[in-house]
């Protein structure tokens, strides 16, 4: 499939600072693409350049074959919503989101039209002659939403628009902002920090660290089978053992950790004597009282459980590691002291570039 | 209860100081400077005998000799010759020749052999009835004669108000003059000011530092000072002339200085700062991210700037340009240094009657004048500014 947004070895300083560098990106039409890393990662700044808010130093940008590097914003066609709404405090919610049909030259009742279906999609009606100082948090964004997707832009981009939100808000947001995307088929550039929220709503998920993306796919993809150290420990919590490959063989990698105990792991890419990390997801890991037979087993040691309502949280410690294991609601208690077995199948535990 | 009271009387012996200093400074003044525009006491001090019998007389038969025997009883009670001076000052301006038929009668009444019989024996004129009701009409303890020569009106010999004719009426010439002078001050001020306060709001660090102290440091400097170096800068052979002559933009100096001009940049310099504080303050508290919004939902720059920018602004543009004009109004070293006869403005006309003439009754009322009007346009600019929507 053709690629409609293409950044293109972009590189970006300010002064002395990288931000961004050498970065290469495909987003399809009608994609849902999340930019996840923490703060300072350079994932606003792609954004803002896509926005044309801020030039990059050296790559070029195209949308849809066309390079526009040079093209000013208001000429870019994209609906942009902000962490903090940017809302103009001296229109209401109704000329809010007229004002990018206003700035198009529409017909007034055509705009009368689409500014009532805007404000209908996000359930909004009732509030069109309020001013924004007049409405909460949500509501805010709700009317910056209406007002970047009324003018039909080609992308929309969104800033962390839901950080200002509260938790259970922010949660409903994520849900309607994924019903617009699938319902209006529109293609969205969303930016946050939040990583349960990048796995809620994308298609894909680009992990940024330091300028770079580290790992870009479903969302399922960098999950399951995170790329780097990075990406395992920034999406989720993962439990890291470090050992020394011993021999490769189709995909399989057997790795000997420092206690002496051997694993059977997933390797995209690993040679024998290399010393790497296994990532193992806690809630793949079971407790049982004896070694399970085809799979990882390790002779562990319960240091502690915490009850914590969806799922009950082990430390354990073996000799090479501690390891975190977390069961389900049903799992029995495990009292501190036990002797018991970690077991966790070759597919669950990969080895990931240091 | 009991404890309640003694926190309110303390708050309020807290703030006493505060309340003592407006009555003292400001009220008091302001009250003493209204009453004075209607007060009217100098003939009924004066002439207290005259005013019982006058109040009887039909302001048309020809003096009795008992209003000439008052008058000459209350002339021969007067010792105090500064308030006799002030009595005939305003006699005379109501009507003139009283200066010489007062020095005369005077003189005459004083005289140690004894007064003469009636007054008509010193002077023809007082058989005539309107030096008698010139005295009578002074004997009121108020007078509406200052306020309506401040606007140029005056009251006729039937009491009506008329206006004064063309050669005695400057006082609304002068008015309009000071109140255009104050517009053009205001709109140069604002069309320099507002762009300075975006720039200054849009700087960060040490430029934005160094833009405000450029701002801030006339204020620091004395006023005089301020407008002796524009005295300076303007003169036919000064820095501005001396510049433009070097640079060939002009064939022959610009007359800068002593005529309206000059006083526009000179007061322009001096009220800039009140234009840009205000608006800078407004501009700041406007979202950094209002206008690549507005970018964003593809509003040009030009078409941003008119439709978010500057109606933020606005309330920053009208408070600047309130305080500018309010200012202006009642500028007066200013025009009387650097401007021309052409140029002087209501309050050297004021600073005229009160320490030129002594005439603080008509100091009081142009004063009054000024503060009405000042008053007015206050609150027509308070009645906008409420109606500013999105400000719940």
């Amino acid at each position: 499939m053709a690629e409609f947004i293409r950044f293109d070895q972009i590189t970006k300083f300010y002064g002395a600072l990288c931000v961004v560098e050498n970065l290469t990106l495909g987003i399809e039409k009608g994609e849902f693409v999340s930019l996840l890393g923490p703060s300072g990662s350079g994932k606003t700044t792609l954004l803002m350049m896509l926005a044309g808010f801020e030039a990059p130093t050296s790559g070029e940008i195209v949308v849809n074959g066309l390079a526009i590097n040079g093209v000013p914003t208001h000429k870019r066609d994209m609906g942009v919503v902000f962490q903090s709404y940017a809302l103009f405090p001296h229109m209401s919610v109704g000329e809010n989101i007229a004002f990018p049909l206003q700035m198009r030259g529409t017909a007034r009742a055509e705009i009368e039209q689409r500014v009532a279906r805007a404000l209908d999609m996000v359930q909004l009606s009732a509030l069109r002659d309020r001013w924004p100082s007049q409405l909460s948090g949500g509501q805010q964004q709700r009317v910056a939403l209406a007002r970047a997707l009324v003018f039909e832009p080609r992308v929309v981009l969104m800033d962390e628009p839901l950080g200002a939100l509260d938790k259970q808000l922010r949660e409903q947001m994520q849900l309607d902002i994924r019903d617009l995307h699938r319902r209006l088929g529109l293609t969205i550039v969303f930016v946050t920090h939040d990583q349960s929220e990048a796995l809620t709503m994308s298609d894909r998920v680009a992990v940024f660290n330091k300028g770079k993306i580290e790992q870009i796919g479903t969302p399922r993809q960098v999950y399951d089978q995170p790329a780097t150290r990075f990406v395992a420990e920034f999406i989720g919590e993962t439990n890291l053992v470090e050992g020394v490959v011993e021999r490769v063989s189709g995909g399989e990698a057997l790795v000997k950790l420092p206690s002496g105990a051997t694993l059977c792991a997933v390797a995209d890419s690993a040679v024998a004597g290399q010393t790497v990390h296994l990532s193992i997801r806690p809630e793949r890991i079971d407790l049982s009282d004896s070694r399970r037979p085809g799979g990882n087993s390790l002779e562990t040691e319960v240091t502690d459980s915490v009850y914590q309502g969806d799922h009950l949280r082990v430390q354990l410690k073996n000799p090479a590691h501690p390891l975190i294991a977390k069961l389900g609601r049903r799992s029995q208690e495990y009292p501190p002291g036990t002797k018991i077995y970690a077991s966790f199948a070759a597919d669950d535990c990969r080895v990931i570039a240091p | 209860m009991t404890r309640l009271r003694s926190r309110t009387a303390r708050s309020l012996l807290l703030l006493a100081p505060l309340f003592v200093f407006l009555v003292w400074f400001f009220v008091w003044p302001l009250v003493g400077m209204m009453s004075q525009s209607v007060s009217d006491s100098a003939v009924l001090n004066l002439l207290p005998r005259s005013a019982g019998i006058l109040t009887n007389w039909d302001r048309r038969s020809a003096p009795s000799a008992e209003m000439q025997q008052a008058l000459i009883a209350d002339l021969r009670a007067v010792q105090d010759t500064q308030a006799l001076g002030d009595m005939v000052r305003r006699l005379n301006s109501a009507r003139s020749g009283f200066r010489t038929l007062m020095t005369r009668t005077v003189s005459a009444v004083s005289d140690p052999a004894g007064p003469p019989a009636d007054l008509v024996s010193i002077d023809k004129r007082w058989e005539k009835p309107e030096f008698w009701i010139a005295i009578a009409d002074a004997l009121s303890p108020y007078t509406d004669r200052n306020l309506l020569a401040a606007i140029d009106f005056g009251r006729n010999a039937e009491g009506a108000i008329e206006k004064l004719p063309p050669d005695q009426s400057v006082n609304l010439v002068i008015m309009a003059r000071t109140f255009w002078i104050a517009a053009l001050v205001t709109v140069a001020c604002a069309a320099i000011g507002f762009p300075y306060a975006l720039i200054a709001a849009s700087a960060t660090g040490w430029k934005r530092d160094l833009l405000l102290g450029a701002v801030l440091l006339p204020l620091w400097t004395s006023l005089l000072v301020r407008t002796a170096a524009w005295f300076i800068l303007l003169q036919e052979k000064g820095l501005i002339n001396d510049l433009l002559l070097a640079l060939h933009v002009t064939s022959a100096p610009l007359a800068l200085i002593f005529n309206r001009t000059g006083v526009i940049i000179a007061m322009t310099h001096v009220l800039l700062p009140f234009m840009v504080l205000p608006v800078y303050s407004v501009l700041i508290t406007i979202p950094k991210n209002l206008m690549p919004a507005a970018a964003s939902l593809g509003a040009p720059p030009w078409r941003a700037f008119v439709r978010v920018l500057l109606p933020l602004s606005l309330r920053g543009i009208a408070s600047g340009s309130l305080l500018v004009f309010i200012s202006a109004i009642g500028y007066y070293i200013t025009p009387a240094l650097i401007g021309g006869p052409g140029d002087q403005m209501i309050s050297s006309i004021i600073a005229f009657y009160a320490t030129g003439t002594a005439n603080w009754g008509m100091a009081g009322a142009l004063g009054v004048v000024l503060l009405v009007a000042t008053l007015l346009l206050y609150s027509v600019y308070a009645r906008i500014s409420s109606e500013e929507p999105g400000r719940a």
